[in-house]
């Protein structure tokens, strides 16, 4: 494990301070790019203010993310079920899609109110596609001949659904979440780009109006280590939940 | 036992004749072997007495009933292996006792020893990627003898495997349908293996499928590779060749 990670360990070392040393030996200016030393004085000099920022960040990630899985996974059921519903309800999926977040998120906030509902709806807009996606290509991907061994069983179609679709879909599944969940991060600092008063896009918006650089990119790398954390917890809920369904396949035994 | 009376089956989709007017006895503890070319409807055959499929013309009874659905006293094992990924032997094997709700108390002893005949005694809580493809069709043939099948329907169960656990496979199938005697429909593409497991060999001819002949296999049990020399092997064998090529039988340079 540690030794795996030693060589990206080696790397970020190097980055970084390749970066302390450009900024202080030709001299950039601190609003223009600050050196990693800066980010770190002036975030945390800030700390309770970047904290109350991260948490508020996270509850939308969160609640976003919440609902892309509960809405995502009934839906991709849905679709599975059947080619007709598939093609009334796919086309409109690829239409949410198609349009960028960033353009409904000012429509939102009028309609429901500068509040966190229309924040949460546009991080469930960005993230839910790619569980949707995963989940219905995981119940799709059900070999026939599994179905098949149902059917020979008598399983009804909930069974069917129940005790075989939905668990070879597993892996499907948890792919699309470790997608959703590094894009529920994404949707929820586009919403709050547009409109919020907290948050760690918030945050970034009024530190680089006041030029106060460092403390912006002090909240990017807290939003690139929440992205991280959550793929990892996501990860490994998986690893814990469905050993099956994860890690390198082991080679068979010779016979 | 199993007997089909003119039975025909047309798939609606593309309009395709898959079997035309086949009729055929299976006594109960038989073992009957179907080969044939590509497409000539065997899997089909096997659906159709499975129940998974209905029948355009004529119909399938079993013991003196038609066959209009899968039925518990009937198991199916597949070419490939069709375990669950994400349940352990064990758990496999019971499978579908435990969807029909038919587990019992005994079940589980009763999967144990089936795995132990199968050799696979250590191996009941591993999962089936852990196992060797020989491993896990021995896996899919315990799961449908657990059912305690009176037909045990079989399609292909070896195509996947090298040859040499083939032939393997094919001696321990017949050692332990010689100690439970259920009826066996075995579809298989290899000449010597129909002619060394089967009672009696049905060869089929395509587009339309329908049965060329049946050939009874004489040879007495029990079984072995040593027969494959024999006389009766060898004219048994020639002659299913020669049902299925035809007139054009291949010949080498």
């Amino acid at each position: 494990m540690l030794r795996s990670s030693l060589p990206s360990l080696v790397a970020l070392v190097l980055v970084v301070a390749g970066w302390e040393a450009a900024c202080r030996f030709l001299h950039i200016r601190e609003f223009v790019l600050p050196a990693p030393s800066a980010i770190w004085a002036q975030s945390y000099a800030a700390w309770p203010n970047v904290l109350h920022h991260t948490l508020a960040t996270l509850g939308t990630v969160m609640w976003g993310f919440t609902a892309s899985v509960v809405i995502s996974l009934p839906l991709a059921m849905l679709i599975a079920a059947s080619p007709a519903i598939s093609a009334a309800i796919y086309p409109l999926l690829v239409v949410t899609q198609s349009i960028p977040k960033v353009a409904l998120a000012p429509i939102l906030i009028i309609a429901l109110g500068s509040n966190e509902l229309p924040r949460i709806i546009v991080t469930f807009l960005v993230a839910f596609f790619p569980l949707v996606v995963g989940t219905v290509a995981g119940l799709l991907a059900t070999p026939p001949e599994l179905i098949e061994l149902g059917k020979s069983c008598r399983a009804s179609k909930l069974q069917e659904l129940t005790r075989i679709r939905l668990p070879f879909a597993v892996p499907f599944v948890f792919g699309g979440l470790k997608v959703a969940a590094a894009l529920a991060v994404v949707g929820a600092v586009v919403a709050e780009f547009v409109g919020a008063d907290a948050g760690l896009g918030y945050l970034i918006q009024t530190s680089m109006a006041f030029f106060k650089t460092p403390l912006a990119f002090g909240a990017v790398v807290i939003l690139a280590a929440m992205g991280i954390v959550l793929f990892q917890v996501v990860t490994l809920i998986e690893k814990l939940l469905f050993p099956w369904s994860s890690g390198a396949d082991q080679p068979p035994p010779g016979m | 036992m199993i007997r089909l009376e003119g039975v025909g089956k047309r798939f609606a989709r593309g309009d395709v004749e898959a079997l035309r007017d086949v009729s055929l006895n299976v006594a109960a503890g038989e073992f009957v072997a179907i080969v044939g070319a590509s497409g000539c409807g065997k899997s089909t055959l096997l659906r159709l007495v499975a129940g998974l499929v209905p029948a355009t013309t004529g119909r399938v009874v079993l013991d003196g009933t038609p066959v209009v659905g899968p039925r518990a006293d009937t198991a199916m094992v597949f070419q490939a292996p069709t375990l669950l990924p994400w349940a352990d032997v064990l758990r496999n094997v019971t499978f579908p006792l435990r969807l029909m709700k038919q587990a019992g108390g005994d079940t589980e002893a009763r999967a144990r020893a089936l795995l132990e005949t199968a050799g696979l005694k250590g191996f009941e809580n591993r999962l089936p990627k852990e196992l060797s493809g020989g491993m896990q069709q021995r896996v899919a043939i315990c799961r449908a003898l657990l059912q305690q099948p009176r037909v045990l329907l079989m399609d292909e169960p070896f195509g996947a495997l090298d040859a040499l656990t083939r032939e393997e496979m094919s001696l321990e199938l017949l050692r332990i349908w010689s100690g439970l005697r259920m009826a066996v429909l075995f579809v298989t593409h290899s000449i010597s293996e129909a002619v060394l497991l089967a009672d009696r060999v049905v060869v089929m001819s395509p587009r339309p499928g329908r049965v060329a002949e049946v050939i009874e296999v004489g040879l007495p049990r029990p079984r072995g590779f040593e027969q494959e020399g024999t006389p009766e092997f060898q004219a048994a064998a020639q002659r299913i060749r020669a049902l299925i090529y035809g007139e054009r039988m291949p010949r080498a340079a």
